[in-house]
């Protein structure tokens, strides 16, 4: 346990220097709590009844939980608010896969900052945190999750394909994805757009293929700071899995691991949901992934 | 760039082998080694590991390899894991289908009758998902080796299997009754893989497309992957 220790202090000195306060929620959740937040992202794989029958589930992440803190113990504080947290959080499995049901969580959300200005934040915390690791060769993928619906809506695309589309684009086929396009007959232009648009990753010039779709990317990439902006793989393509993201959206990658890290985005929706409208961003990286990438960069290892 | 780019690829041994192999000509990298020797699995120079085609998901899935090939219904069956799907390569096409004896549909009069039909299979989560769209209890049956056998001796009264020529499926006596997907082989890539060797990543795939003749990379069939437009009703 020595070195993850070492790891989550080392991100706590940053977290401290940037003005994030550490907050304790407990493990137990109420079922309709999550729920509110997000019936998909709550997922929540263990669940127990209380003396009076209500349904407890283990949290599975700390956004929603913080979330309700943030409108119960944090009704009248003048934003931003600054969080951050050292907790598990627990995912059901596939038995035989290696992946753990309890999970080491480190992360912050920034309450109650608009984008671009509370995304960049966040994404200057996040790059410091992991510097002040030691990961040398990290890098981190920065997409909008509100990029390809606004594109699909430039298009066209009536409302019911839209969902079977951005299912495929979650779900990674991109074969899938292609046909589902093709067979919208949209002509060659849209076509092409809407099947080459979430392949594009790289520097800057990503951006110009995907039009005004890319403006809250564009905003947020022009304010990157140096150290930031270095790190950052454009990828008009990112979903991820959870549904209360609004905008921007990242994940972080190290050549040392086969799976991401962490990642995290804008989620302006989500506070309204327990009472206090506020826009927010956060994220939370896995420790014991960082750990395993750690340990993979000082031996040298590549996949 | 040539050959595979630096990318290790994960080759599926069995039927999807030699069009791998062909394809991979093509592209310039050397298979002489991994033609002449059946036993070794690791070709490190050539940047090919060779495994079951089951198990190419599960090593992109965890970087052990960055892109792999592997058919469509190893995907289908397990649909979790993280990979990019981003080419289909058209070659090893095969039907998932619902079989039976031929004569009575003993499937249908086993629902009808008992209310729940057993379906011995390879592939559980394909059958049972496509049994559940279709609004019919089935009880799943999972064995390793050949399905066939299953209806014949009374294990169960139909089988969902991957059928290329249905050749196998004739000379047990068994008839198709429904298609569930129509597979064909897939580029699949890690998605860490996907993002920090993205030129590599997408090079391969142009130069496979170019490969397997002209940009437009569809199968013949219009979509698969889903029952929906399919023999789901028959």
């Amino acid at each position: 346990m020595r070195e993850v220790h070492a790891v989550v202090e080392s991100m706590r000195r940053v977290f401290e220097a940037r003005g994030y306060g550490e907050v304790h929620t407990p493990a137990l959740e109420y079922e309709q709590v999550l729920t509110r937040g997000d019936p998909a992202a709550a997922d929540p794989a263990y669940k127990l009844f209380d003396e009076q029958g209500n349904v407890l589930v283990l949290r599975s992440d700390m956004t929603i939980p913080i979330a309700r803190v943030v409108s119960t113990r944090y009704a009248t504080a003048g934003p931003p608010l600054r969080f951050c947290y050292v907790a598990h959080a627990y995912r059901s499995v596939r038995p035989q896969r290696g992946q753990d049901r309890e999970m080491l969580q480190a992360g912050v959300e920034l309450v109650g900052m608009p984008g671009p200005e509370g995304t960049v934040e966040a994404l200057r915390v996040l790059c410091e945190a992991l510097d002040a690791t030691g990961l040398e060769g990290y890098r981190v993928g920065l997409g909008d999750a509100s990029l390809y619906p606004a594109l699909l809506a430039a298009h066209g695309v009536p409302a019911a394909a839209r969902a079977e589309i951005l299912h495929e684009l979650q779900a990674r086929d991109l074969v899938g994805l292609e046909r589902a396009v093709e067979g919208l007959r949209l002509g060659a232009a849209a076509t092409e757009a809407l099947t080459s648009v979430p392949q594009r990753r790289g520097g800057a010039e990503v951006l110009d293929a995907a039009g005004p779709a890319a403006d809250g990317l564009r905003a947020v990439h022009g304010a990157l700071p140096a150290g930031v902006a270095e790190r950052v793989i454009l990828d008009l393509g990112l979903a991820r899995s959870l549904a209360y993201y609004t905008g921007a959206v990242f994940e972080v990658y190290d050549a040392a691991l086969g799976a991401p890290l962490g990642g995290g985005g804008r989620y302006d929706d989500l506070l309204g949901r327990f009472g206090r409208d506020l826009p927010a961003a956060g994220w939370a990286l896995n420790v014991e992934r960082l750990h395993i990438a750690l340990v993979g960069e000082r031996r040298g290892e590549q996949p | 760039m040539s050959g595979l780019n630096g990318l290790t690829l994960a080759v599926p041994r069995g039927a999807l082998m030699g069009d791998t192999l062909a394809l991979l000509d093509r592209l310039g990298v050397d298979t002489a080694e991994v033609r002449s020797n059946e036993r070794r699995l690791l070709f490190r120079e050539a940047g090919i590991v060779t495994m079951r085609p089951s198990d190419v998901a599960t090593y992109v899935e965890a970087g052990a390899a960055e892109v792999g090939i592997t058919g469509k219904d190893v995907l289908a069956e397990q649909p979790e894991r993280a990979v990019y799907e981003l080419l289909d390569l058209r070659f090893g096409p095969c039907v998932m289908v619902v079989a039976t004896t031929a004569g009575d549909d003993r499937l249908a009069e086993a629902l009808r009758r008992l209310g729940v039909m057993r379906v011995a299979t390879k592939y559980p989560r394909i059958a049972a998902r496509h049994f559940e769209r279709t609004g019919r209890q089935a009880e799943i049956v999972e064995v390793k080796g050949s399905v066939e056998l299953a209806p014949l001796t009374g294990l169960a009264e139909g089988i969902v299997d991957l059928t290329a020529t249905g050749s196998t499926l004739r000379e047990n006596g068994l008839v198709v009754r429904e298609e569930i997907l129509a597979s064909t082989a897939r580029l699949i890539a890690n998605p860490v893989a996907h993002k920090l060797k993205a030129a590599a990543v997408d090079d391969l795939v142009a130069r496979m497309r170019a490969a397997l003749g002209g940009g437009d990379a569809r199968g013949p069939e219009a979509r698969d992957g889903d029952a929906r437009a399919r023999g789901a009703a028959r």
